[in-house]
């Protein structure tokens, strides 16, 4: 067989290399591609069947015996015979993994909600023994930072559960062989043996040594299914199998909100083309390869609570996949395998997961561009992200973690952060740092922010004395609690970073990063759009707080016209981008823990419809306990000049070094309004792509449906078994969302015009 | 400057025109189709102004969005002949920006501008309602007169036309009124790029209610779309056959 071309790669861990000297890049369309084999086609009739099952009983099952480690359960097979790829998280399919270190109390829930026991020697074991990382949050939390999150001032901390948010390098074990990745971690040990003992090198060396076990332990957990890891992958089906198991030792670990894959197509496409060229596969067994892979990619699975599924609804995972873009030398990063792992969406039905992600560029080949456009038509399930925007900033060899982090791979990792609900902020800047929908046992108020003066003379609960809001003054008391906000979010997310390193760090997935790792810290905002009309309304409207008798805003009179966030006007899409650069800055000002480098996105996932439920009304004229538009997006049906002008106005939220772990924005357009005839709306859908993201916007979730297909879903669930959408940042089977979350999609504003 | 009469601005137009294109909806209509879509826009009061300059600096906001499509501006209406001052000024003023422009018409407007506003249209959309005079009259308000005036004025145009035709049930839906439309048009088929037959759908009829109109279509069923694209299939390809023929004589 064809030797592969050496190059740095060869000497030291550079994947990059490899893929740049090793790989063919491809312009051609889709003509190539080929339906299941035979054998895809039966593992894939029981995965289904499975998979279906689920969705009915809300579980299969969960392994109650053993708790969660890379090498801590038999293999598992679904239908061995016939299964390509192998590997389940444990040793049944969809049987679900009991991971305690995050905290046993919501292990313990997630049980009880299914109807299962852990044997009580090995709770009691472990509850005596071993410390968990929420525990260790707790111990250290201030009150301030447990009344910010009760009050869901800060919501979806990761203080109860894993954080997610880190993508191994699994294309590592394939290329190298767990071998020489424990040789040059051992070397890095060596190199630090001269270091003085602080706590930074003695944290450092005995992070690098628990990798170097971890390296064991996915050597010894793919010896169970009969392979030799130690070695490279010397075949295409070896390497896809070689960083499968990498991944698996992930999710066997960890069980983090989201576990993302990284960005693998190219670097498949490799070992693939050098065994269809010397006739070793066919194109069948090639694409069998992807299609196993891929249903081995649904069928993750973690073990959460009820309540989880209310603020991320229908069991994601976010296996997100980033495919394509450009390399930095010009040259696509498009392969057939790229193609061919968006036909597992036609091969195998259109589902969520994995969440496959475009990297989007100007420059992408058009026949692929308009076979993204083809797919999330047929099948709705891809997003997109601006390639020509990431690019300069982290190169050509970086992923999307969950739904719009970017990071190198191997080189970057983050500490994820979770939200504010900047809405609720807003309306602490009115009623003086004290919550507006919560109180204390005894009904006083509740001070979540302190030092925030009360307005005065702002609106009274004596109408006849109510004097309406002045934007200066409002938006300095609003910057005020942004300044004290952001301190108290760094303080908060410094805690829980320290803690999970501590007690529950992912020693395999760092094991196939560089030792010197950049960091970094991710943080979030919800209800910007009602942020941006709330202060456009105090600007260009007149507006007067409703207040109660203990003087909190209860409603607003809203009078005159205003202009509103997603018609293109600058005059309100510019607060939205100055309140985000200012919350941003003041984030920055603040040390993160181990040095972390400062991120913010705007992103909600489903979480809108929970925020809005515990946010009151606010002076935007959103009554209390309405949902809030998902991430960037503008609030519903306020966008009056159609889709582009609404793009417009998130295309102005600025990404670099402000919003630069992600700006997330969902689109929904019905078929007919895309274009008279198929060639049209793949033109239209590929160029409208190109425009929006020409104009520097980040993300885009692209649904083309119509608003009455979903409502007859709504009513008939059975009639649409793999109906897949877009809400934000990852893809859901409808049919998982709950009744509200449904209701909020078909709320949300569909582009229709015909 | 010529302000014109606004009804109403839609930033992604995907089916008017090539590409995508920022869709300009003057405010009104010298006809009163019965199907109309936009009864709100018929009249000639009430609506906002906005000047040229106006409409080429929103234009320019999504001029990424014509680069990567081949798209651009499209008046519609309303009756976008009707304000002919205002509409050549703005489609000279997007031609200097290198902004592609078309117009979406009944043909019934000023006939003294038409020959000024072809200058700097690309495309015209031309919806020919009805293919007999009476019938034309008794679903429109107006006799063919406006429509026959402006085809003949279409000679002279230089840029490509769409032919547009909204067919209704029991009105234009069999051959002999096919027949006639292509008479019709046949004198321009050179610059016909293709004949679009939308099927007639009774999507906005609460608009009528809510303007306390009466809507005189209401017993009479959408069109089948499976048949308006089976009348719409034959007469492009008659089309075609027609402009084979004349280079067929020429040759």
């Amino acid at each position: 067989m064809k030797p592969f071309k050496e190059g740095d790669w060869t000497d030291s861990i550079d994947v990059r290399d490899f893929i740049q000297k090793n790989y063919t890049p491809y312009s051609g369309d889709d003509q190539f591609l080929v339906g299941m084999s035979s054998k895809t086609e039966a593992v894939w009739k029981v995965s289904k069947a499975l998979i279906e099952t689920e969705i009915e009983k809300g579980i299969i099952d969960i392994e109650t015996k053993v708790f969660s480690g890379i090498s801590n359960f038999d293999p598992g097979y679904i239908d061995k015979e016939n299964e390509t790829i192998v590997g389940f998280q444990t040793d049944a399919p969809l049987k679900r993994i009991m991971n305690p270190y995050g905290g046993f109390r919501m292990l313990e829930a997630s049980l009880e909600a299914y109807g299962y026991t852990i044997d009580s020697d090995m709770a009691d074991d472990f509850k005596a023994y071993r410390k968990t990382h929420n525990q260790g949050v707790f111990d250290a939390y201030t009150p301030d930072m447990k009344a910010a999150r009760s009050v869901g001032l800060l919501t979806g901390l990761p203080d109860a559960y894993g954080r997610g948010r880190i993508i191994g390098d699994y294309r590592r074990i394939a290329l190298y062989g767990t071998d020489r990745l424990i040789q040059e971690k051992k070397n890095d040990l060596h190199r630090m043996a001269s270091l003085p003992a602080n706590e930074v090198n003695i944290r450092k060396r005995e992070e690098i040594s628990m990798q170097i076990e971890a390296l064991k332990e996915i050597t010894a957990m793919a010896s169970t299914y009969g392979d030799d890891i130690r070695k490279p992958a010397a075949t295409a089906k070896e390497a896809v199998q070689f960083f499968y198991y990498g991944y698996l030792a992930a999710i066997k670990e960890n069980n983090g909100a989201a576990m993302s894959l990284g960005r693998n197509t190219a670097f498949l496409d490799i070992y693939i083309e050098r065994d269809l060229q010397a006739g070793l596969i066919t194109e069948i067994e090639a694409q069998e390869l992807i299609d196993q892979l891929v249903i081995k990619l649904r069928m993750v699975r973690h073990l959460r609570t009820p309540d989880y599924n209310t603020l991320f609804a229908g069991d994601p995972t976010w296996v997100t996949e980033s495919i394509g873009g450009m390399g930095l030398d010009g040259r696509t990063l498009v392969t057939k395998t790229a193609f061919r792992f968006l036909h597992t969406l036609i091969n195998l039905d259109p589902a969520p997961e994995p969440n496959m992600t475009v990297l989007w560029s100007e420059q992408l080949p058009m026949n692929f561009k308009r076979f993204c456009a083809k797919m999330s038509i047929e099948t709705g399930a891809l997003q997109y992200e601006n390639d020509d925007l990431m690019r300069p900033i982290y190169g050509d060899d970086y992923g999307i973690a969950c739904c719009v982090s970017p990071m190198r791979i191997g080189k970057d990792m983050q500490f994820f952060g979770a939200r504010a609900n900047l809405a609720k902020a807003l309306l602490y800047s009115l009623n003086g740092g004290r919550d507006e929908y919560m109180r204390n046992k005894d009904g006083t108020t509740i001070e979540v922010l302190s030092g925030i003066a009360p307005l005065e003379n702002h609106g009274t609960s004596d109408q006849n004395n109510a004097a309406a809001l002045d934007f200066d003054t409002v938006y300095d008391r609003f910057k005020l609690v942004m300044t004290k906000l952001a301190e108290l979010y760094v303080n908060t997310m410094n805690t829980i970073h320290f803690m999970h390193d501590k007690y529950a760090y992912e020693k395999g997935q760092m094991a196939l990063h560089d030792s010197e790792v950049h960091r970094y810290m991710a943080f979030g905002i919800a209800g910007l759009s009602i942020v941006a009309d709330s202060l456009s309304a105090i600007k260009y409207g007149v507006v007067t707080p409703v207040r109660d008798a203990d003087g909190i805003t209860v409603d607003f009179n809203i009078e005159g016209a205003f202009p509103m966030y997603g018609n293109d006007d600058d005059r309100v899409d510019e607060i939205a981008a100055d309140v985000v650069r200012f919350f941003s800055a003041e984030l920055k000002k603040h040390e993160a823990y181990r040095s972390a480098e400062q991120t913010l996105s705007v992103l909600t996932i489903t979480s809108n419809v929970v925020y809005g439920k515990k946010t009151g009304a606010t002076p935007d004229g959103r009554g209390k306990g309405e949902p809030f538009a998902p991430g960037a997006n503008p609030m519903h049906g306020r966008d009056q000049m159609g889709a582009l002008a609404s793009l417009n106005s998130v295309a102005k939220i600025p990404f670099e070094n402000v919003c630069q772990d992600g700006i997330s924005n969902t689109f929904s357009i019905v078929p007919t309004a895309l274009g008279r005839n198929e060639n049209d709306r793949l033109t239209n859908l590929a160029g409208l792509l190109d425009g929006y993201f020409a104009k520097k916007a980040f993300h885009l979730n692209v649904n083309v449906l119509s608003r009455t297909l979903l409502m007859d879903a709504m009513e008939n669930p059975s009639k649409y078994p793999t109906l897949t959408i877009r809400v934000s940042g990852y893809a859901v089977h409808f049919n998982r969302l709950t009744r509200e979350q449904k209701e909020e999609v078909i709320m949300r504003t569909f582009h229709e015009r015909v | 400057m010529r302000t014109g009469k606004l009804h109403s601005i839609e930033t992604m137009g995907l089916v008017d025109g090539p590409g995508i294109r920022t869709v300009f909806f003057l405010q009104g209509c010298p006809l009163r189709c019965a199907y109309c879509h936009n009864p709100d826009s018929q009249t000639f009061h009430g609506a906002k102004e906005i000047t040229p300059d106006e409409v080429v600096a929103m234009a320019m906001r999504y001029e990424t969005y014509y680069r990567a499509t081949g798209g651009g501006v499209t008046f519609s209406g309303g009756e976008p002949l009707m304000q002919g001052e205002f509409l050549i000024e703005a489609l000279r003023k997007l031609k200097e920006k290198g902004v592609t422009t078309c117009v979406d018409t009944s043909g019934y407007g000023q006939t003294t501008y038409y020959e000024e506003i072809f200058k700097y249209t690309d495309h015209i959309l031309l919806d020919i309602k009805h293919v007999d005079n009476e019938a034309h009259e008794a679903l429109t308000g107006r006799d063919m007169t406006g429509i026959k005036t402006f085809l003949s004025a279409l000679k002279s145009f230089k840029g490509r036309l769409i032919i547009r035709h909204v067919m209704v049930p029991g009105l234009t839906d069999n051959d002999e009124a096919m027949n006639k439309l292509l008479s019709l048009i046949e004198p321009l088929k050179k610059k016909i790029d293709k004949i679009e037959i939308l099927p007639y759908h009774k999507a906005g009829i609460e608009k009528y209610s809510q303007l306390n109109l009466t809507y005189t279509l209401d017993t009479v069923p959408a069109m089948s779309a499976d048949r308006a694209m089976a009348f719409e299939k034959v007469l492009n390809e008659r089309l075609v056959a027609l402009k084979s023929m004349e280079i067929a004589k020429t040759a």
